[in-house]
Parts: structure tokens; C-alpha cells; sequence
């Protein structure tokens, strides 16, 4: 345990104001230097907003503000440019208690064995991989690259040739010095990470690590007395540039890792120990050595697991699954755990514009429930329609749960009409409302006297009901 | 020095002006405010031996951004350090309650088999020495009327569609179901609207199909939902059934009490449910205890759909557990998500195209997920609906309470062959 170290949340704007400059030039764009400090402690600005703080003058104060705010978990960087990837720097166990930062990137494996042409194949497979979430780009980080054929010159082809490829951030991974000595030899201007030092290779990976001075992985698969073992040595060598792998165990031994992850993130942010104080490596792509007997069996555990692992804990995680089922559902919740937990849940309820409306453009209606808004808001404008939509105070409740729990009704939509004078924006009178609120579509028309039309169940179909079915044909 | 060496140095010279050789003779010059640019640097130190006096002395934060190796001076150590790992373990000083669902013979009931929910003392499998008591349990959707379903959910039960009693022995026999929720949406006053009478006899033929413990849902509506779960409280006296749910909107159409007495009569239970609020769980909480005992209450704080806010879901349930744990009494019941509400994602059924494919798995994948991320939050109830959805969550709760010993073979992934 460190003495004297503060968590996050225990920290006052005091302490680190007391620190600053204080001298309200205003440079960070605050009004003062109290306002600044606030907002440091709250995670919305960074001390790098101070440059006051970064010339010879303070170099004293920057010391201990850095001191002051170092995450109980280390931030190591990977790569270079404008794709190097930052891990670790967590402050807190819980999401609740303050929130994430650095979302783990997802390295895909590429193995030694493979022809050069389906290394081309599969690099771009990575690169491209891309999928549009309430309007933004979701994709994969990262490439590990394998020593299957433990050759060091076959190993050094394949990261030269991966190296032309790509610029994505590059994981070189063999016990074998000399192989990753090879690979190294390509690419160290690069900041790889190296994977891995274990007991076996410590003085030799230790070496080597010091020689390139990349960042380096350590580890002790399911012997957590022996990974700290390791990581004294090395930090007592001058090597701190460290990330952690604990073992990814899966099937019958999945409960190890998941104890083992939590035992290690909890010794660093509840006791600030310095020891487990670095970024955890999670490797789904353990799965691949179980012997399971079909490939999708394989993505399957390697998908739950990968989310079980962005659920607890990992910071940086390998995966083999390329394939668009098994990813997506870890890139959207890797989005949605590492959102800042303090964002409110609702958005504000009134009219929203998309495009150019006239009084002859259609009227939508939903509810303030965040995602569901962003969901419907980058929908209508994926489909380019100009139309008025209204959005509805369902107390932060999506659609299905508002019209369950009686918080979208008939007459909440007759008094949201007037209150956002719905009448006013239109000449016409059709109201179109979501397909699950169906069941209010004769209450509202009695309500509201407007004429009601179901929309689509899903916002996705929003474009072509208005192609379809708008204007309205008259009766 | 080589001469390569020399002709750098008088390129320096000759950047730094005449004279500077001079200036440097025999002193340290310290540079400050400079950014030097280098794609590799080496600097070599005399180990032991004194450094030349016209070398610069650069301060080291000038070089931090470089990628040239840092100089390290340290000496490799001879061993291994031995640094024993002992994860401290402190007790939390409250437990959640411990709920026994379903009515045995010996309770006056006709259940074959009944579950036991709660009863955690510790964060869920975050200390291998303190595993939940109770293994969670998982509960199978019935309808009593057709409702819209993604054709990855339909094609497992499409014969039984139209007959909940077979319906619901299907997800016993076949998909390993612990528990059958009875979904009356046929009772909606604006839909079907139908009698009390029937839902009654529809939980009554379900009753008899099979012998597991039942979960009754309601339509939404405070008042039928009130009127129905009365009747159905008194046809199974002695059930335990859990009443799915009693909401806010009761208290405010003043049919909370009389639910809440006919429940405690009969002996059944009943699920709080509230729209992901810390708040408003516990006033509803403390509004249930004026007629219930805290003792058969369950709660539902709400499951959104992964993409659609799980992680809103996560962190309450996260939330409510350590508030429980640490002694609120108000939180301190065992919890239940509806994970089928993962199939309201459009990521979950519809068709994303080639580079997403396979629909059959990505549907089952995301109830998966939805299940596996509130069973490490601490739920303890799931509603589910996919049967490859249902063993995934069995598989992985059962493993994550009794792991089998290590196998570290079985994580050797870097150089196998794939």
C-alpha cells in the first residue's frame, strides 16, 4: 500500500488549486485557476490545459500535481503517430464511482504461418472493420502478431510486411528472445509492444526491452504471486513500461479469470498498490488453444468472453474472431461501459429540426430517453428527411418502457403537442408515432385530434416508411 | 573520435556560432526551451569514468519524446525477486435477503421443484473465497396472446405459439428452464382486454403443465394489472408465485395496497419495479413494506438493451449491491433482469449485412451478453427467451462459482496453430 495516496474522489479542487499557478491568466479557457482545478478534479479538463504549468518556472509544481493525479493504474503508450493507443490510467474499481478512461483496444492476431497474400487479406480485413453507432465510427486498434513457426527470420518477414501494410499499433508476441529480437529489428521506431517476459526469458526479454526501450508485457499465467515476483524485478531493473498478463483462462477455469482480473485491479485502485498498479492484458484468443471442435464454438466463448473481460477489468485485449457477429457486440459495449456514467440518462424534451421543414413536412414523435433519441436522431439523418420531431418527457424512458410504465400516454402526447405548439409547425395534421407505441394509436387520435400513423418498430425503418407512405393519402 | 564523429561536431559548431568551443571548454551547458528532432539517439557513457568536458549536458525531459533508448545505468538483478501475492478479503457487514420462490406441498402448494434467490454477502465473483450462495436462476417466457417476436426467437417455438401451458413445458423439458414466466398481455384494457377470469385460467393450465415455479406478468396497466393479479393470487394460494410487477403507477391508482395484501394472504411474492432510479426503488420499497414483508420482495431496476443503455442497467445494479452490502436495507433484495429486452436492439435481429453475418448467432450473442454483464452486477433472476442464450448464462454462471482447477496449458495461445 502507498501511504499518503489519494483516490480520485478524494481529492478537492483545493488541493490541487493550492498547486497552480494561480494567476487567472486564463489560458485553459477557464475564467480561474479554482474553476480549472474543478473541473480537473471532475475528469472534464486535463493538467495539460495549464501551460503556465509546463515551463522551467513550475517544474516543481507539475511534479506534484502529476503526483497528485497519477492514476492508481500506470498509462503505457503503444505505436507512435496518429494511431498510438493509451491503456491503463484507471482511477476507480467501479464505473459508478467516477469513469473509465482509455477504452481497450482489440489487437486481431496474425500468425507467422500465414501466406503473405492472406496477411494482406486479413490486415485490411482489420483496418477496414467498421461499424456506424448513434452516428459514430466503431473499429478495431491494433494487430498482435504471432511467432507460430518460432523461426526469428520468418517472424522478421512477417512484421516487415505487416509494417508495409499498416501503421496500426503492432503487439510482437514469442517467449523466444532471438525471434522477438528479429521482429524488433523491424520495427522498434514503432513502439511495439513486446509480449512477453515470463520466468523462463526474464533476463533475456528484460534486455531486450531495455535495448529498444518499447513497452513490454509480463507475464505469469494463473501464479499471481509470481507475476508480482516478476514485476519487482523488473521495476527494481529500471523496467516500468510494464503491462500485465495474468492468464486468460476460459471453459471450465473461466472463473479464475475473472477472480484473478478483479483481485488485481482491486489491489491497485482500493490499496494503491504500486506493484499490480499497470494495465491488464486480457487474450481471448486463448480459446483457439482449447481443442473445442467447431470454429464458431470458438468464437462464441471468445465473444462472451472478450465482454467479460471489457466488464472486468482489461485493459488491452487479443482477439483471433475477425468476424462481424462475434465483434460487434464488444466494440458497442466497450462504447457504452467506458461513457462517462454521469451523463444523464434523458434528453431534453421539445422539437427537434432535421433539415428544411415546411408545413407540409412530417411530424414524429419519441421519447427522451438519451440513446433512444440519438438512435432516432441519427437515423432521420442517415435517411436525409426534413421533418419536425417532437420528444416527448417519458422521465428518460425509452419507447417500449415508457408506453409499459404508462409514462408515454395519449394524453402526454396531447399535452406535449400543445405545450410545443405542434399545431403551429404544420398545416397538415398527421402525427406519425413510434411502432411501439402502436397500441396508443386510437386513444391519441381521440386525444390529440390529430390522425395518427404507426411508424416503423425499429427507427431504422424511418426512411422508408416516409418514401413509402408521405405525404399521406387522404381518405 | 572518429572522423564521422568529428565532421557532426563541426556541423554543431557551425550551427552554434564560432567561439562556442571556447565557451564550453571545461563547463556544462545546460539547454533549456530546446526541442531537438533526432530519428534515433545514441548517447554513449563511460561506465565508471568521467564524461568529456565538451559534451552537452541535455536535460532529460528534453528527450523524453525521442524514441532512441533512454540510458539505464541499473545493474540486472542476479534473482528473481519473491514477492508473495495475499489478497486481503474484508467482509461486507450486510447480506442480501434470501428469497425461496415456488410452493412445495409442504408449503401448501403443488411445486415439484422450487428456487432460491439472494442471500450474497459479497460482491459477485470478485472473491473466490465468498461465491454466492445460490446458483442464479433463469426463467423461460411464456405469451397468452401472439406478440411481434425476431424469427430467431419464433423458429424454436413456433408449434407452441398458441398454447402457453405447452409452451411453457417446452422451456422446462427442452431448454432447461427453472422457472416459467406467464406474460398476460391479453388482459391490455387497450388491446384484448381480456377478463381476469381467463388469465386466471391460463396460469391455472400452466400450473398443471408443469411443476416448476411460476413468475406472472402483468400488461403495464396499474389498475387491470391490480385486478388481475388478485384473482390469480387467491386461484394459487400456497404457490409462492412472484407477481411481475408492482410499480409506482400503483401507488399513485391507490391499487398497491390491495395487491400487496392479497399477496402477503396468499403467500406469494412480489417484484418492485422501477425505471433505473436508486430513488425512486426505495420509496417504492418503503411503500411496499406498509403492506408486505421486505422478506418477499424482490426488485427490477430495469434492463435496457446492450447498445441501448446496458450500461446504464450495469452500473445501477453495481450500485444498488455495494449500497446493499454496506448495510442499506432498502436495496438489500434480490434483483432480476429481463434480459429478453436485448432482442429490442436492432443489432440483435435485423440484417447488418454480409461483414455482420450470421443473424442466428448475433440474436443469441446479444442476449448472451446482456445476461453475462448483470450476472458479474450481482442479478440474481433472469428472464430469458434463447435457448443457446439460456445454457451460455447457465455455463458461465456455474463455471464462475466453481471453477475447476487451472489448467495453464489450456491459455497457451501464442503460438498455436488456428
Amino acid at each position: 500500500m502507498k501511504i499518503g495516496k489519494k483516490g480520485i474522489k478524494e481529492i478537492s479542487p483545493i488541493d490541487v488549486y493550492k498547486i497552480l499557478p494561480r494567476t487567472n491568466c486564463g489560458e485553459c479557457q477557464e475564467s480561474n485557476c479554482m474553476a480549472f482545478a474543478t473541473k480537473v478534479v471532475n475528469g472534464e479538463a486535463v493538467i495539460e490545459g495549464c501551460s503556465p504549468l509546463y515551463t522551467p518556472k513550475y517544474t516543481k509544481e507539475l511534479e506534484k500535481i502529476q503526483d497528485l493525479l497519477a492514476p492508481p493504474v500506470k498509462t503505457i503508450t503503444i505505436g507512435t503517430g496518429k494511431r498510438k493507443i493509451a491503456i491503463g490510467g484507471k482511477h476507480v474499481l467501479f464505473r459508478h464511482e467516477f469513469t473509465y478512461h482509455n477504452p481497450p483496444p482489440i489487437a486481431i492476431d496474425i500468425a507467422d504461418d500465414t501466406d503473405p497474400d492472406k496477411v494482406a487479406q486479413r490486415v485490411r480485413l482489420i483496418e477496414d472493420f467498421s461499424y456506424t453507432y448513434i452516428g459514430r465510427p466503431l473499429g478495431l486498434d491494433a494487430i498482435a502478431i504471432r511467432s507460430v513457426t518460432k523461426d526469428p527470420d520468418i517472424f522478421r518477414e512477417i512484421v516487415h510486411l505487416v509494417c508495409e501494410l499498416s501503421d496500426l499499433p503492432l503487439i510482437l508476441c514469442s517467449y523466444d528472445p532471438e525471434v522477438l529480437s528479429a521482429g524488433l529489428s523491424e520495427c522498434a521506431d514503432r513502439n511495439p509492444l513486446i509480449y512477453a517476459i515470463n520466468h523462463n526469458n526474464w533476463k533475456e526479454v528484460g534486455e531486450i526491452a531495455l535495448k529498444y526501450s518499447c513497452p513490454v508485457v509480463v507475464s505469469s499465467q494463473g501464479d499471481l504471486s509470481l507475476l508480482r515476483s516478476l514485476v519487482t524485478t523488473m521495476i527494481k531493473w529500471g523496467i516500468d513500461n510494464l503491462v500485465l498478463d495474468p492468464g486468460t483462462f476460459h471453459g471450465e477455469q473461466i472463473g479464475h479469470t475473472i477472480h484473478q482480473f478483479s483481485s488485481i485491479r482491486k489491489t491497485a485502485c482500493s490499496e494503491f498498490d504500486p506493484i499490480f498498479g499497470f494495465p491488464l492484458l486480457g487474450t481471448p484468443i486463448s480459446v483457439w488453444a482449447g481443442g473445442e471442435l467447431s470454429e464458431d464454438l470458438n468464437r462464441w466463448q471468445e465473444a462472451y468472453l472478450t465482454s467479460m473481460l471489457i466488464t472486468r477489468y482489461a485493459d488491452l485485449l487479443i482477439m483471433h474472431s475477425i468476424e462481424g457477429w462475434a465483434l460487434l457486440p464488444q466494440l458497442i459495449w466497450r462504447f457504452g461501459i467506458y461513457t462517462d456514467p454521469r451523463k444523464p440518462v434523458s434528453v431534453d424534451p421539445g422539437v427537434r429540426i432535421f433539415g428544411s421543414p415546411d408545413a407540409q413536412s412530417p411530424v414524429l414523435i419519441t421519447t427522451n430517453y438519451a440513446l433512444t433519441f440519438f438512435t432516432v436522431e441519427s437515423d432521420i439523418k442517415a435517411a436525409k428527411i426534413d421533418c419536425y420531431l417532437i420528444v416527448i418527457d417519458t422521465g428518460g424512458l425509452s419507447v417500449e418502457a415508457a408506453v409499459a410504465g404508462r409514462y408515454l400516454t395519449a394524453l402526454k402526447i396531447a399535452d406535449s403537442l400543445n405545450e410545443f405548439k405542434a399545431g403551429d409547425l404544420v398545416s397538415h395534421n398527421y402525427l406519425i408515432i413510434p411502432g411501439l407505441a402502436a397500441r396508443l394509436s386510437g386513444e391519441t387520435e381521440e386525444e390529440t385530434g390529430w390522425k395518427v400513423l404507426v411508424g416503423p418498430r425499429d427507427s431504422s425503418g424511418i426512411g422508408q416508411m416516409i418514401r413509402e407512405r408521405w405525404p399521406p393519402v387522404e381518405e | 573520435m572518429s572522423d564521422a564523429d568529428k565532421s557532426d561536431i563541426s556541423n554543431l559548431i557551425k550551427l552554434f556560432g564560432p567561439g562556442i568551443l571556447e565557451l564550453l571548454k571545461g563547463k556544462q551547458v545546460e539547454l533549456e526551451h530546446v526541442e531537438i528532432e533526432l530519428e534515433e539517439l545514441e548517447l554513449y557513457l563511460p561506465i565508471g569514468g568521467t564524461i568529456a568536458g565538451s559534451y552537452p549536458t541535455i536535460h532529460s525531459s528534453v528527450i523524453q519524446d525521442t524514441t532512441g533508448p533512454e540510458i539505464r545505468i541499473r545493474p540486472r538483478p542476479e534473482n528473481l525477486a519473491d514477492v508473495p501475492f495475499n489478497p486481503s478479503s474484508i467482509p461486507y457487514p450486510a447480506k442480501i435477503r434470501e428469497i425461496k420462490l415456488g410452493g412445495a406441498r409442504s408449503d401448501g402448494g403443488t411445486r415439484g421443484s422450487t428456487v432460491t434467490v439472494g442471500g450474497s454477502s459479497s460482491l459477485p465473483f470478485h472473491d473466490p473465497q465468498s461465491p454466492p450462495p445460490h446458483s442464479p436462476v433463469i426463467s423461460l417466457d411464456v405469451f397468452d396472446t401472439p406478440v411481434p417476436m425476431p424469427k430467431a426467437l419464433k423458429n424454436h417455438v413456433k408449434d407452441v405459439l398458441d398454447d402457453p401451458a405447452d409452451w411453457a413445458k417446452m422451456n422446462v423439458e427442452q431448454f432447461g428452464a427453472d422457472m416459467v414466466t406467464v406474460h398476460l398481455l391479453s388482459t391490455d384494457p387497450l388491446i384484448q382486454n381480456r377478463s381476469v377470469k381467463d388469465a386466471s385460467k391460463t396460469v391455472e393450465e400452466v400450473l398443471q403443465a408443469v411443476d416448476v415455479p411460476l413468475i406472472i406478468g402483468g400488461c403495464g396497466d396499474p389498475k387491470k394489472d391490480a385486478e388481475t393479479f388478485i384473482e390469480i393470487s387467491e386461484m394459487a394460494e400456497g404457490e409462492r408465485l412472484l407477481l411481475n410487477s408492482v410499480t409506482t403507477d400503483m401507488a399513485d391508482a391507490k391499487t398497491l395496497e390491495p395487491v400487496c395484501r392479497a399477496a402477503d394472504k396468499c403467500g406469494h411474492c412480489l417484484l418492485g419495479f422501477t425505471g433505473l432510479d436508486l430513488n425512486s426503488a426505495k420509496e417504492l420499497n418503503r411503500r411496499i413494506y406498509q403492506f408486505f414483508s421486505p422478506d418477499r420482495l424482490l426488485i427490477d431496476l430495469t434492463t435496457v438493451a446492450l447498445g441501448y443503455g446496458l450500461e446504464y442497467s450495469f452500473s445501477i445494479h453495481e450500485r444498488a449491491r455495494t449500497a446493499a452490502l454496506m448495510g442499506d436495507s432498502e436495496l438489500s433484495h434480490p434483483t432480476l433482469s429481463a434480459c429478453t429486452n436485448a432482442w429490442s436492439a436492432r443489432e440483435a435481429w435485423m440484417n447488418l449485412g454480409p461483414e455482420f453475418g450470421r443473424n442466428e448467432l448475433r440474436g443469441p450473442l446479444w442476449e448472451s451478453i446482456g445476461g453475462i454483464t448483470l450476472l458479474l452486477a450481482g442479478v440474481d433472476l433472469f428472464l430469458m427467451m434463447h435457448p443457446l442464450a439460456v445454457s451460455t448464462l447457465r455455463d458461465v454462471s456455474t463455471r464462475l462459482m466453481n471453477p475447476k482447477p487451472l489448467k495453464p496449458e489450456m491459455s497457451e495461445w501464442v503460438s498455436v496453430k488456428i
